[in-house]
């Protein structure tokens, strides 16, 4: 169920492409353009996504292993720019560098913008990593160092690729960041087709080419996984000793992490607030300001329980039943991040016109695209928290009378609800920062604090921009702190 | 309450991992599964819990057929490896957990029965010794006594059958034994039938009324922990349940002669002819070379396990054996001696 409704968009997707005649679908699809698209997103994804694994690794390693001052102040910084939305960063380089374009400066918003998502699982894994394989090399004659990137990294490995597959799946289907950075991905040209023509068939190519570039990512990651063991199940978790690094290592891990915590959340409001100061200062539509915040909460906010109670079913069910089937299920309902919220929203217009016409723009149409579109992180952070559950306490249960309804309601869900919560935090931050689905799926006359700020820059009023543009950062900084705070007290706990 | 187990097949698609088993467990009665790793008894505990469904065969509790039954419905207790306890809830509600009924039902239940929920749980913590620790959460316990919450939990709903799979592995050995004693000797207070699976065969002889062994998914033998070491039916039985040295033998009517010479037989259904004798350390005595009894050999090596001298020693003309030796003696490998048996000797057929 959770998967037909994830695979609506692919869905229409294939029916408009099956709609349009052969030589057409041929002609669109071998084109050089097409070719030239491909290989833009794919040396983008593959940048961004070499970038995020090792800025992550190395960030996850500072945090889980090195003795910091203020070990929780890093930790939280360390996951902010999950709620910087990327096209904020890329303002903030235009802003700075009005002729910035191209693939470099992309590559670096999109890193410093993604790279949380590697960052937190894999500093995780390393808190509870087994150690004992590391003390084992150093014994047999591996150096610190040595040990750690030989046996210790690879045991967060699965954690991190994950991560990654989160960061290249992001990068596939982001819009606003290469869209002002004038770099021609595959999502920006979909958008390109939509608007500038009544073909809708190119753009639907375009898409679906997209949709088999995001499979092809999921397939891959899968594989990286399974060549690597996963996370061993023993109850006892010891607590790792920080390493102290002495004065001038710590010097340098922290100077890093504060370059890389300034560019990223200091950049954009500092580069804002030169802008109002260069326009003189301007005038606040208060009014619009609040009630636009209050509807991205809403809608956010409903989006998340919409995704979680989506996810739950099938969260569950790859944790406990490993299979063909709930593997496919599973990867489909990967697809919706893969696919640009152009095409989500787009597809979901159609679908509402021709399905349920009473739905057409309205809130309930864009929370649902928000709940597709975001879904894999809900079931990614329900399946991991289920899967810590341990089978033998849930049979337990069974035995002392539960039925196996019963015993999710009173055991597994108790014990995993941080982690499911988690998601649904996730998708709340991630909610808010989405720009096309929601300017093509909003109720007439309702404003997101995102698409105030990309009616202002569409019109290159970069300075009128900059009071949505905060607010969007203030109240987009709220889950994500309590996200941090809920994986550090977790963690604390355990 | 009895447990009877008929022809139990079960497996995971493929070959089956159990072919056919047939235990009865009688009211109060400890029996213990013995078997190693793959040998299929966790599927058998799995299978009287409800928890897989066999492939063809029945179980009956209290006299009862409950193959077909769901878990929540066939009082079983199960107390897991490391004792699975729900890591969300105090030790009391742990142990209490059996006795709430499930969602909205337990608004309507009557005002007695709360109060005696309470009143159990009092007991099953006085049974374990946890008194003092009824407000605790699991992860500020120790592993022993993780384990008796794990049993107080298992028993507080009065089950008609306990089943222990292997909790005391993860332990410690010095704590092991310890954690054993008190879990056996509550096991014991509560006078409830249960099953206790185990690879470990000091445990099982320690513990249990009988032992079933069970291996490659068939039960070799069910018999007291002292016939069992004594009497072995199969030589592999005499292998696992202690150290043993097979020697062949020839075996006729009272008498049986193996290299060590002559020696008196215990009864046994064996046939006459050519067997193996199942000779332990302790059956065995070790002389000096010069000494008038027994066949001449030679000191392999020497073990000293603190109360004893472990020693293995060639029989001229036949395979090694171990002795067991006073621990003063002074034996050194490369040493001459002499080997012979005291005692009946048991035999088993040749596998």
């Amino acid at each position: 169920m959770v998967a037909a409704l994830a695979s609506i968009p692919l869905v229409w997707l294939f029916v408009r492409v099956g709609g349009a005649s052969t030589d057409r679908v041929a002609e669109l699809l071998v084109r050089e353009r097409t070719v030239t698209l491909a290989v833009n997103s794919a040396v983008l994804v593959a940048c961004v996504s070499a970038g995020c694994l090792v800025l992550g690794l190395v960030t996850a390693t500072l945090l889980a292993r090195v003795r910091l001052p203020r070990p929780g102040l890093w930790w939280v910084l360390a996951a902010l720019p999950l709620a910087v939305p990327s096209y904020l960063l890329s303002f903030a380089v235009l802003a700075i560098s009005p002729t910035a374009q191209g693939l470099g400066p992309l590559v670096l918003v999109l890193v410093l913008a993604c790279t949380p998502y590697v960052t937190l699982p894999a500093a995780a894994a390393l808190r509870t990593a087994d150690t004992g394989p590391e003390d084992a090399a150093r014994t047999l004659g591996r150096g610190a160092l040595a040990a750690y990137c030989r046996v210790t990294l690879p045991q967060a490995l699965p954690a991190a690729l994950a991560g990654t597959l989160l960061a290249a799946l992001y990068t596939l289907s982001d819009f606003g960041a290469p869209a002002m950075l004038r770099y021609e991905s595959f999502t920006w040209a979909v958008r390109a087709a939509y608007e500038g023509s009544i073909d809708r068939t190119a753009a639907a190519v375009t898409a679906l080419v997209l949709a088999a570039l995001t499979l092809l990512l999921v397939v891959a990651e899968r594989v990286a996984r399974r060549r690597f063991t996963r996370a061993r199940a023993t109850t006892a978790v010891r607590r790792v000793p920080p390493v102290r690094l002495g004065r001038a290592g710590t010097a340098l891990a922290v100077g890093g992490l504060s370059v890389v915590a300034a560019v990223t959340l200091l950049g954009p409001p500092a580069a804002l607030i030169a802008r109002i100061v260069r326009a003189g200062g301007v005038d606040v539509d208060w009014a619009r300001l609040v009630s636009a915040a209050w509807s991205t909460l809403m809608l956010s906010g409903a989006a998340a329980l919409l995704a979680v109670a989506l996810a739950v079913p099938v969260g569950v069910l790859a944790a406990r039943y490993r299979g063909r089937t709930v593997s496919a299920v599973e990867s489909l309902s990967y697809l919706g991040q893969g696919l640009p919220g152009v095409v989500v929203g787009l597809s979901l217009v159609f679908f509402s016109l021709a399905v349920l016409p009473g739905l057409y723009q309205t809130a309930v149409v864009l929370v649902f695209a928000y709940a597709v579109l975001f879904l894999p992180k809900a079931i990614g952070a329900t399946r991991s928290a289920v899967e810590r559950v341990p089978p033998e306490v849930e049979e337990v249960s069974r035995t002392l009378g539960r039925s196996a309804r019963a015993t999710w309601w009173a055991v597994t869900a108790r014990q995993a609800w941080p982690g499911v919560a988690t998601g649904g935090l996730l998708v709340m931050v991630t909610a808010m920062k989405e720009l096309p689905a929601t300017l093509m799926l909003r109720p007439t006359g309702v404003d997101t604090l995102a698409t105030l700020l990309w009616g202002r820059t569409a019109v290159a009023s970069y300075g009128a921009a900059a009071p949505a543009a905060l607010a969007l950062l203030v109240v987009a900084c709220v889950p994500a702190a309590l996200l941090v705070r809920a994986g550090t007290s977790r963690e604390e706990r355990s | 309450m009895t447990l009877e187990i008929n022809g139990i097949v079960a497996g995971y698609g493929g070959e089956p991992v159990l072919h056919g088993i047939d235990l009865a467990v009688g009211v109060g009665e400890l029996v213990a599964v013995l078997g190693a790793s793959g040998s299929g008894k966790t599927t058998l505990l799995r299978v009287v819990a409800g928890l897989h469904r066999p492939d063809a065969g029945t179980v009956h509790l209290g006299g009862d057929d409950v193959t077909g039954l769901a878990p929540e419905r066939r009082r079983v207790g199960l107390v897991p490896q490391e004792g699975a306890l729900f890591a969300h809830l105090t030790v009391a509600r742990n142990i209490g957990f059996g006795l709430v009924p499930p969602g909205l039902a337990r608004l309507r239940r009557p005002a007695g029965a709360r109060a005696s929920a309470r009143a159990r749980v009092e007991e099953m913590l006085e049974l374990v010794g946890l008194t003092d620790k009824a407000d605790r959460m699991p992860h500020q316990l120790s592993g022993g006594e993780r384990r008796r919450v794990a049993l107080a939990r298992a028993l507080a709903p009065r089950p008609q059958v306990v089943l222990l799979d292997e909790p005391f592995s993860a332990l410690d050995s010095g704590l092991r034994e310890q954690v054993r004693g008190e879990v056996v000797e509550a096991l014991r207070a509560a006078g409830g039938t249960a099953v206790l699976i185990t690879h470990d065969r000091r445990e099982a002889l320690s513990v249990s009324d009988r032992v079933a062994v069970l291996h490659a998914g068939r039960l070799e033998q069910t018999a007291e922990p002292r016939e069992l070491y004594a009497g072995p039916a199969t030589a592999r039985v005499a292998g696992f349940v202690g150290d043993a040295a097979l020697l062949p033998a020839t075996a006729a009517g009272d008498r049986v002669r193996t290299v060590l010479g002559p020696a008196l037989r215990r009864p046994g259904v064996t046939p006459d002819g050519s067997v193996l004798a199942v000779l332990r350390p302790e059956q065995l005595r070790i002389t000096d070379a010069d000494g008038p009894e027994g066949r001449p050999g030679t000191v392999e090596r020497v073990e000293f396990v603190g109360d004893a001298l472990l020693v293995t020693a060639q029989p001229d003309g036949g395979p090694a054996v171990r002795v067991r030796a006073e621990p003063g003696a002074g034996w050194r490998a490369g040493d001459r001696c002499r080997l012979y048996t005291d005692g009946p000797v048991h035999v088993v057929p040749v596998p």
